[in-house]
């Protein structure tokens, strides 16, 4: 694969304190678009905190992110999504009273006329509907029935609607937290060619995971993070699997 | 048919994955897809690659819980219709125009009310203040009439006091960091009522309303009373905002996922002030029909409103959980509630016992919520064995 030269996101000697905990202490790492980024490390060693910062829930103490060779401040989830940057969080921010297309276009529904404030306008229901039919196909996402509530599906089927709607918002990175953590096996399969898709489609896609045989699988590189610094950069694949996991918990093998 | 499983649902074991760790997850998770049994023998089948159909081996269990969750959502309505056929064979009176008028005008403040307090309620809020909230408007629209005939002043004063209470209501939850809506509003609930009492001077009725109130609470418009006229004017206009407009998803997202909301980019706050808001405009235009049909205004209107409008949106339906429910659900309610009162009174049961009838009925229509609830996660469930 071709790595453009320029990184879609960067991030340069990020610090973030909690008190007395040091979460992130000099970290760098940059995001290229067609790539799978890896981001492992044990539990506590940073990984949610670099990604919050990411997606906007928490600013950095010192160091700054780049989209595109441009510094931004990323104050809010609403502004990191208004950049380009689509978090998809463990517990998925799913409406279960709602319909996939309804959930897709939750907080950015498409409505007229456009000069009235955003909560009065009108719904393009028919429109919204298609266009989220359109997307579910393309991603190959199968799901029983298009209208009814997500409360009714899977674990695995809830988990594509939440990645398809980060791919479709996403204009230039797609964070997932673990998302294969709490699905079987098949559930899993249909999440990673998802994420495949989403590499396709030329997203730079971020993924936070504890699987090994993922890793491997997707990443064309993976960051290892511990105790809030960056301690490896490295190509995955089944050779290096021991050291992966040897930079992970800081152990010699 | 149901079989019992463990007391961990598929819901449990998806969703909160931080609960343990990732393997012990894939067995519990496993262990319920082949708790069905239908289930098991569909995922055998697929394993040995033997061609049976996926949809016949998903069997009665997947159709019996999707019959069983349309017939909940039916529920009220068929409910109202029996309860409908029943009273009319046993008490003639029942059906007769005048008896039939009479129950719309005397349902109509209830309904009214209720549009807003189901609009609360989706939000997953509680709205304790209704009862008051109209008894301080009326009051308020009372003092007026003292000083001016004017119709329109005597109206908007009523409307301008519940959309100020709604305020204060909205305001202090969302803003004051309040856990939950029970304690403002229960707050507003004696501040409005002691309001109410004292700015109307121990007069515990004022006589009289201008014409065009009097016509609004009590008249008709061809036989039809025009009370009932102004619930249909006002479930339409809500209908119109909860379908048609972003206000209305917003509504549902709220109630269906808060967190999910602000991390979605919805204005979360201003959708919550603005549904206390609208419960307390629905209160005003309550005191205006109520006021109209007794020609009176009264600090001791709108007694356990708030009991009545909370029944009513449940009895109809809606989930007290929030996110579930639409506005027929909250007429469902009042209309039955009214349909219940009316059928005691015409066979001279006495008032106390209506209380006691109205509260089984909430008892089995939380019941039902309780049961929809569980029969979602069990098609999930089969979602998950099945649908791969």
């Amino acid at each position: 694969m071709t790595v453009p030269k320029t990184p879609v996101l960067s991030v340069h000697s990020a610090q973030k304190r909690f008190g007395a905990v040091q979460a992130l202490k000099d970290v760098s790492l940059e995001a290229y678009r067609g790539e799978v980024l890896a981001l492992l490390g044990d539990n506590g060693a940073g990984k949610s905190t670099l990604v919050k910062c990411m997606s906007g829930v928490h600013g950095l103490d010192a160091g700054e992110i780049q989209l595109d060779s441009v510094s931004i401040k990323l104050r809010s989830p609403a502004a990191a999504r208004e950049a380009g940057i689509e978090t998809v969080y463990q517990d998925l921010a799913l409406f279960d009273n709602l319909t996939p297309a309804q959930n897709f276009y939750c907080g950015r529904e498409i409505a007229y006329p456009e000069w009235f404030p955003r909560g009065m306008r009108f719904l393009k229901k028919r429109l919204m509907d298609r266009e989220a039919a359109g997307i579910i196909d393309r991603l190959k996402v199968r799901l029983p029935k298009f209208d009814a509530p997500v409360a009714l599906m899977s674990g695995g089927q809830r988990q594509a609607i939440a990645v398809a709607r980060a791919a479709v918002f996403a204009r230039k990175i797609v964070i997932l937290d673990e998302p294969t953590a709490a699905l079987g096996l098949r559930e899993s399969r249909k999440v990673l060619d998802l994420i495949k898709q989403l590499r396709a489609e030329g997203n730079a896609v971020i993924l936070i995971t504890h699987n090994m045989e993922h890793v491997v699988e997707l990443a064309d590189r993976a960051v290892v993070l511990r105790q809030g610094r960056k301690v490896g950069e490295l190509k995955p694949d089944r050779s290096n699997r021991q050291e992966i996991v040897s930079l992970i918990v800081g152990a010699e093998v | 048919m149901e079989l019992a499983l463990p007391a961990f649902s598929q819901r449990d074991v998806l969703v909160n994955p931080s609960a343990a760790d990732k393997e012990t997850i894939d067995e519990a998770a496993t262990f319920v897809f082949y708790g069905e049994r239908t289930t098991c023998r569909g995922i055998v089948a697929e394993q040995k690659n033997v061609a049976i159909p996926l949809a016949e081996s998903r069997g009665p269990g997947a159709s019996a819980i999707l019959v069983g969750l349309k017939v909940l959502s039916a529920g009220p309505v068929l409910i109202l219709l029996i309860l409908v056929a029943v009273i009319s064979v046993t008490t003639p009176v029942f059906l007769k125009p005048a008896n039939i008028s009479n129950i719309l005008a005397q349902t109509s403040v209830i309904a009214i009310v209720s549009l807003g307090q189901h609009l609360v309620i989706l939000t997953r809020g509680i709205d304790l203040s209704v009862g008051a909230n109209l008894a301080l408007a009326t009051v308020m629209g009372g003092l007026l009439f003292k000083v001016t005939d004017s119709a329109t002043v005597v109206i908007a004063a009523m409307m301008v006091t519940g959309v100020l209470v709604g305020f204060v209501n909205g305001a202090v939850y969302v803003f004051g960091r309040l856990p939950h809506p029970f304690i403002i509003t229960l707050a507003t609930l004696s501040i409005c009522r002691g309001l109410a009492y004292s700015i109307s001077e121990n007069h515990t009725t004022m006589r009289g309303m201008p014409d065009l109130v009097v016509t609004i609470g009590g008249g008709d418009t061809f036989g039809i009373p025009n009370p009932f006229i102004v619930v249909v004017i006002c479930a339409f206009l809500v209908l119109l905002m909860m379908k048609a407009m972003v206000w209305g998803r917003w509504i549902y997202a709220v109630g269906g996922a808060p967190e999910a909301a602000v991390e979605m980019g919805i204005p979360v706050k201003w959708v919550l002030v603005s549904a206390y808001v609208i419960a307390g405009l629905c209160c005003g235009i309550g005191a205006v029909v109520l006021s109209g049909r007794t020609e009176a205004t009264s600090p001791l209107f709108g007694n356990l409103l708030e009991l009545d409008t909370i029944a009513a949106v449940i009895i109809g339906g809606a989930s007290f959980l929030g996110g579930r429910g639409h506005i027929g659900h909250a007429l469902v309610g009042a209309v039955m509630i009214g349909v219940i009162r009316n059928a005691l009174n015409l066979n001279n049961v006495d008032a106390f016992f209506q209380m006691v009838a109205i509260g089984l009925v909430i008892v089995v229509a939380v019941e039902a919520d309780v049961w929809r609830n569980y029969l979602e996660s069990r098609a999930r469930a089969l979602q998950a064995g099945t649908s791969q």
